[in-house]
């Protein structure tokens, strides 16, 4: 299959007189597996639906390949849409489902048979082919409706929110399903959801959305580590927060919290601003007290299994930490006053 | 349910407790209401209607059971082309009201259309009037010497003829009864989740296509619904073959027949057995079709048909077929304005002058008509808002035996058509008196008013239903576990909640049974006891009556305009009071 980059350049979407999308740019790789993440309402299915070319007409441009295709019709792009819903259409078989697009294509029956068959056979779903929609499970049905769509052979292929339907279990082993099928297809994918976790596992790179403007874009690690704005860093994984500012002491530099507490910053680290990001992972909690130590008071503690998720209050805010649990560890009690060591080697200053 | 005997069977127990428990069941006040229903529709419609078809198999000298008569039926020509007929008017107003309906559902679920509201609503006029009061209207604006022809034959030379023979009858049934279609199908439309379409035209097809493929099939179920419903009603509609004078189709042969040659005869009975059979046959191939295919497609993340906006030529096109078919549909209504404030109207485009005189006339020529009317329909839906609470209590909050087969009973009236119901009231009741006078029954005021009620049940009893299903089981139930008996707690609770439901249904069911002629042509047998239907049928008759029918004929309209407004209302009115209650 070819496989086709998509740009994105300074689009604009208005439904009405409210702009959804405020100028995204985008550039995805040919063969990538691509997510859109961000909360609901962020405008990341807007933004996929006008790549699919539903909804209002935007203003900017979206090349496929090399075509601009903004203002060409939904049907003659060939962009390979799998509903939220997966809109299989319950008057017709799974095998009538699948074999429409070639249809209306207007390719041989004896072709389109075989093809469909193939199809079926990719998403292991060929023993099904004479059912109609409605007595397929929730699984099934997504993955029909996958094959309906990349049996027509698109160049780009969209998933808005794929698994959202799905129960807990079956999700997890979908999303390993469409990793592998985008692998074996090679075809460049955009996966839109909410959810970081899905993202992460799937995606080679994303784009966080929120209020219709990228926030960043970047692998899972790179957005996890190196968040370039304080959405980001909340909206993937926790993040604790702490106002202050950056002072330098001669070569050393250090981050001075609201409350006067310091914490020094690791010698590479030029960054500057009033927030210094600090994962739960990275944080050590102790009864003593040690150098560059913040004080504070346990409000409130959760056995999770592997680790024990302790709500610190200090540094003026409530602060998560995480402490990995081992047998015969300490359970520090609620009101207990701490002391938190900050590993500031990962801390990001934003 | 509770456990504890009603009062008289306590009162009962001492002679109880002697006889064998099967002769003196436990009964409840419930059990008695269920009882009495089920003899009052087993008098008043299965009876009759066995009555009916018993008498078709029935060798009309000796009795004996024979197939002679519908031998006989189909060996005469007449009955035949009758048969024929009403098949061929019934599929022919199908397919003509398809043709008026599906261009107005589509532009207006499908496209940003300024009218949409407006032409949904006005889809629901000609359902307003009877369908053989327009078509003496219809006569004169499109019959060979109406409005159109006249002007067509002025400017072009030739005419079109519309009204003639069974096309006559085949244009007014369609224009009367394509809302059923309309309705239906919009709602289809309407619940066609968008990325059904979306999905097919990311694979490729637009356009009309798309429509053949996707979205038609999906509006199947209804448009299938609304389709079987316009052939059945033309199927048993006597008052408009009636009125254009188009006697040989079915029902005006078996009405014929009755009313010139006697109750005896038994054609009359073989068709009303060719009605009904057809009637249960077209529902139940309806059935049939939509089950399992009642798609709820308006899904999670979705939502309803993606609207778009019309193309400026698209628009032209739009807007002109949408009048083109308005003025179509209000016709009747436009003529029928006409004729009623007209002095002569005939071999002209319009009346020759206007007047208020026919209404003057009518006036004093309908009195009794009206208040006829009145009384017939105000008995017919008091009872069966009665009748249809009582039943949709039954069915929805207790457990007695044979409790759906009452639900079932009263809704068979649906496939019943009225010349069947009327003859077999003739049959049925002409041999049983009044009480206390030697006059028979069939002839009496009070079966016209409750052949109305039967016909009316059906709608009055889903109208109910949905009420109670509105009236939360808990809230009953509360009542009674703060001490209140069953009896208090419907009283109290239950029956006040429904109120506005129960008072659609009777403004419905009054509205419809005050322009019902099919039944009462059958049953009036003076022109004192004849109701408002009835006497717009006789005004229409005399060419000199004609004006002051048309002014009933308005009067009705209205009457059926208010009633509908009305319970519209009502229904919104109950909607919002109920929605502020569940707020809290
Ligand atoms: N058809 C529409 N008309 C008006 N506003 C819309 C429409 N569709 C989406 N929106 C608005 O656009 C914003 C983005 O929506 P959407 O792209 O669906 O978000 P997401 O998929 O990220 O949850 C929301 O604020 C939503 O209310
Ligand atoms: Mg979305």
């Amino acid at each position: 299959m070819k496989k086709a980059g998509i740009t994105i350049e300074d689009l604009h979407l208005s439904f009405g007189d409210t702009e959804v999308l405020k100028g995204v740019n985008l550039d995805i790789r040919p063969g990538e597996f691509f997510a859109f993440l961000g909360p609901s309402g962020s405008g990341k299915s807007t933004l996929l639906r006008a790549i699919a070319g539903f909804g209002p007409t935007p203003k900017g441009r979206i090349l496929i390949g090399e075509r601009n295709v903004v203002g060409l019709d939904p049907w003659k792009r060939n962009v390979g849409m799998v509903f939220q819903s997966y809109a299989l259409w319950p008057h017709m078989s799974v095998r009538d489902n699948v074999g429409f697009g070639l249809k209306e294509r207007k390719v041989p029956s004896a072709q389109i048979r075989a093809k469909v068959d193939a199809a079926l056979e990719l998403v292991d779903l060929a023993h099904l082919a004479d059912r109609m929609p409605n007595q397929l499970s929730g699984g099934q049905q997504q993955r029909i409706a996958l094959a309906r769509t990349v049996v027509v052979e698109p160049d780009v292929l969209l998933l808005d929110e794929p698994l959202s339907n799905l129960d807990a279990s079956l999700r997890v082993h979908m999303r390993r399903e469409l990793l592998r099928l985008q692998r074996q297809l090679g075809l460049t994918t955009i996966f839109v959801t909410h959810d970081q976790e899905e993202a992460n596992t799937t995606c080679d790179r994303m784009a966080v959305l929120d209020m219709g403007i990228i926030q960043q874009i970047g692998s899972p690690l790179e957005l996890y580590d190196q968040p370039e704005n304080l959405f980001v860093a909340n909206f993937l994984g926790t993040a604790n927060i702490l106002e202050g500012r950056v002072e330098v002491d001669g070569g050393a530099r250090r981050f001075v919290t609201k409350t006067g507490d310091h914490l020094s910053l690791p010698d590479g680290n030029m960054d500057d601003g009033q927030n210094i990001v600090l994962r739960p992972q990275n944080i050590a909690i102790s009864r003593t007290q040690a150098s560059d130590s913040l004080p504070g008071t346990v409000q409130h503690s959760e056995f999770l299994g592997s680790q024990i998720r302790y709500l610190v209050s200090a540094g003026g805010t409530e602060i998560v930490v995480d402490q990995s649990h081992r047998a015969g560890q300490d359970w520090i009690e609620t009101g207990a006053d701490v002391h938190l060591v900050a590993n500031t080697s990962s801390a990001v200053v934003l | 349910m509770s456990k504890t005997p009603s009062p008289a069977a306590r009162a009962s127990a001492g002679l109880a407790d002697r006889l064998p428990r099967w002769l003196v069941p436990n009964l409840t006040g419930v059990h008695l209401v269920a009882i009495f229903i089920a003899l009052l529709l087993i008098g008043l419609l299965l009876v009759p209607v066995a009555q009916v078809m018993i008498v078709a198999f029935q060798d009309p000298a000796t009795g004996a059971a024979t197939l002679q008569n519908f031998v006989d039926f189909f060996r005469t020509s007449l009955f035949r082309e009758s048969f024929w007929n009403s098949f061929y008017v019934s599929a022919m107003s199908v397919v003509v009201a398809t043709a008026i309906a599906l261009p107005l559902a589509y532009i207006t679920t499908r496209f940003h259309f300024s009218g949409s509201i407006l032409i949904q609503s006005l889809g629901f006029i000609p359902l307003i009037m009877p369908p053989f009061v327009g078509a003496v209207a219809m006569q004169l604006i499109f019959g060979r010497n109406g409005t159109v022809n006249l002007l067509l034959r002025d400017w072009f030379g030739f005419d079109i003829p519309f009204m003639e023979g069974l096309n006559g009858v085949i244009l007014v049934q369609s224009i009367h009864y394509f809302p059923f279609i309309l309705i239906n199908l919009s709602a289809s439309l309407r619940n066609i989740d968008r990325s059904m379409e979306e999905a097919a035209q990311n694979l490729g097809s637009h356009g009309l296509r798309l429509f053949r493929r996707i979205v038609f099939p999906l509006a199947m179920p209804g448009y299938i619904a609304g389709a079987a419903l316009v052939f059945i009603k033309v199927f048993d509609d006597l008052g408009t073959p009636l009125l254009l004078n188009v006697n040989n189709m079915l029902a005006p042969q078996a009405f014929l027949r009755i009313s010139s040659i006697g109750i005896s005869d038994p054609m009359g009975y073989v068709i009303s057995v060719i009605l009904v059979v057809f009637s249960v046959m077209s529902l139940w191939a309806s059935f049939l079709f939509m089950r399992g295919k009642e798609y709820a497609t308006v899904q999670k993340g979705g939502g309803g048909m993606a609207k778009r906006s019309l193309k400026p030529a698209e628009k032209v096109l739009a807007y002109g077929a949408v009048i083109f078919i308005l003025l179509l549909v209000l016709s009747p209504h436009i003529g029928l304005l006409l004729l009623s404030f007209g002095t002569i109207w005939s071999f002209a485009p319009l009346p020759d002058g206007y007047t208020l005189q026919n209404y003057v006339t009518m006036w004093e020529g309908s009195k009794t008509f009206i208040m006829n009317t009145v009384l017939y329909a105000g008995i017919a839906a008091t009872l069966d808002v009665i009748i249809g609470t009582a039943i949709a209590y039954i069915v929805l909050r207790t457990q007695i035996f044979g409790r759906k087969g009452l639900d079932y009973l009263a809704t068979a009236a649906l496939a019943v058509p009225g010349v069947v119901l009327g003859i077999g009231y003739l049959r049925t009741f002409h041999a049983i008196d009044v009480p206390f006078t030697d006059k028979p029954m069939a002839s009496w005021w009070v079966i016209i008013a409750l052949a109305l009620m039967i016909r009316r049940l059906p709608y009055a009893l889903r109208a109910c239903t949905a009420a109670l299903q509105q009236v939360s089981h808990a809230l009953e139930e509360a009542a009674e576990s703060l001490g209140a008996t069953k009896r208090r707690s419907i009283q109290k609770i239950v029956i006040p909640l429904m109120t506005g439901g129960i008072l659609a249904g009777f403004v419905t069911s009054f509205a419809t049974a005050a322009v019902e002629l099919s039944a009462t042509i059958m049953l009036v047998s003076s022109n004192n006891d004849a109701p408002l239907a009835y006497g717009i049928y006789l005004f229409m008759q005399t060419p000199s009556g004609r004006g002051a029918g048309a002014a009933l004929g308005i009067v009705a309209v209205i009457v059926v305009a208010i009633g509908t407004i009305a319970s519209q209302i009502i229904i919104e009115r109950d909607k919002k009071l109920k929605s502020s209650g569940d707020a809290h």
